[in-house]
């Protein structure tokens, strides 16, 4: 439903885009996020130190990372406006969808960054072996999709509650296992020799379907949240 | 009333046939006793969590605050079920299987349950104008309600099951209850779905009757 004659595209990339800018006013999700992987794969690495562990394990901790990391700074696109009193002007200006949109974008591109700085350093910290980096870059671009398709409306809600930090990681938990399982099983096969791409391809559509599911609910069920 | 004398009578068969007619599962032994009530148990969880969730729909679309009272009636119960069907489950784990936990598919899915359950109350209380509460409330459990095909469906063919699976329906997947087990199964399954109707009538009016109050 366009008010007016630009569509709907552009106006997504208008929200994305000032959600960029006003981020790098402050870099406080870039921060927190990035410094919370960084801490927390030191925590693994110094554990497990030089040990030789199974891919099974290597992607099970990998994932433990990115989703506390994720935890720590994708509810922000969303407090943010609340804190800083704006979201009631970015209602009466950007169409609902939009809105969505954009700050799906943002955490996205949160999350890649994240995954981005992550992955080489979990690589060289530990004593992982990458057998099969298409399918490790595909799984990759497959949880971040599923992470912040399903937690920005969650982000959403957590804005309007009035405890917002252990609340964001309680109502994300549930929801995104079915996620967090695909990933590590599909992140175990690019680690280890055996796997690649053609023995992954459950783990595939699973995160695929994962996907369009909880981005498709939560563009029927965003409006409620937003919209008052 | 006379349903809920119905009621009495089956739950008393239900009760007492489960401890008079041979164990279901000869395999594995007297503990197999517990499928008559765990099995309904679950049941009614699963059943709850549909029940707010419809009643979350209806919230949405027409704003009625009593869709709301059922709701959140159904959610309570449905948490209270899925912590009985998980320690029921979990004492017939440590008979069966010699450990409480063992990841199996349907113990993750009903901890899923049981963890969505609780995240919907942390959020109830956690936002306090109640217009906003119900409609957040609502939000989320549609939200979380999205992901049971993925955990029915995915979660079973990842992990391995210990589950007994014969006991319902056998590899082949056609009915395979024996009739000794069926006329207490079946009854369980309605003594308890009847139970579960009562409460949530119950707890209904109570809720209601609690809202009205504050709000006047």
């Amino acid at each position: 439903m366009p008010k007016n004659s630009i569509g709907l595209t552009a106006k997504s990339w208008a929200v994305l885009r000032k959600d960029i800018q006003v981020e790098f006013r402050s870099r406080y999700a870039l921060n927190a996020i990035l410094l919370f992987g960084v801490t927390t794969l030191t925590v693994v690495s110094f554990s497990v130190g030089q040990k030789n562990l199974s891919g099974e394990l290597y992607a099970a901790l990998f994932w433990i990372i990115i989703f506390f990391s994720a935890m720590s700074g994708l509810a922000h696109v969303f407090v943010r406006e609340e804190d800083a009193k704006t979201a009631t002007v970015l209602r009466l200006t950007a169409d609902t969808t939009a809105v969505y949109w954009g700050k799906l974008g943002f955490n996205f591109l949160l999350l890649s960054l994240l995954e981005a700085v992550i992955t080489p350093l979990f690589l060289m910290m530990t004593d992982a072996i990458l057998h099969h980096f298409f399918l490790l870059l595909i799984i990759l671009f497959l949880g971040a999709v599923g992470l912040a398709g399903a937690t920005t409306l969650i982000a959403a809600i957590i804005s309007k509650a009035s405890v917002k930090g252990a609340l964001f990681a309680v109502l994300s938990f549930p929801i995104l296992l079915p996620l967090l399982i695909g990933v590590i099983n599909g992140t175990t096969k690019a680690l280890t020799a055996t796997g690649g791409v053609t023995q992954a391809s459950s783990e595939l559509q699973l995160l695929t379907s994962y996907a369009v599911v909880m981005i498709t609910a939560s563009l029927l069920l965003f409006e409620f949240v937003w919209e008052e | 009333m006379v349903w809920k004398i119905v009621l009495l009578v089956v739950m008393t068969w239900v009760i007492v046939g489960a401890f008079i007619l041979p164990a279901p599962q000869q395999a594995i032994g007297e503990a197999s006793r517990i499928f008559y009530f765990h099995v309904p148990q679950a049941w009614v969880a699963v059943v709850a969590f549909l029940v707010s969730m419809v009643a979350s729909v209806r919230f949405l679309r027409n704003g009625n605050r009593l869709e709301d009272d059922r709701a959140r009636v159904a959610a309570g119960l449905g948490l209270l079920f899925s912590l009985l069907a998980t320690v029921s489950g979990s004492i017939f784990a440590k008979v069966t299987w010699q450990s409480y936990w063992n990841w199996d598919p349907r113990e993750t899915s009903i901890l899923i349950l049981l963890l969505i359950y609780g995240a919907y109350f942390a959020l109830r209380t956690a936002v306090t104008e109640p217009e906003r509460q119900a409609r957040l409330a609502a939000v989320y459990a549609i939200f979380a309600f999205v992901t049971v095909p993925f955990l029915m469906f995915v979660i079973p063919r990842v992990l391995p099951s210990l589950h007994p699976s014969d006991s319902i329906v056998d590899e082949s997947g056609s009915f395979a209850m024996s009739l000794e087990t069926s006329v207490v199964f079946f009854p369980s399954l309605a003594a308890f779905t009847g139970v579960f109707i009562w409460m949530y009538r119950l707890g209904r009016r109570v809720t209601t009757a609690e809202r009205l109050r504050i709000e006047e």
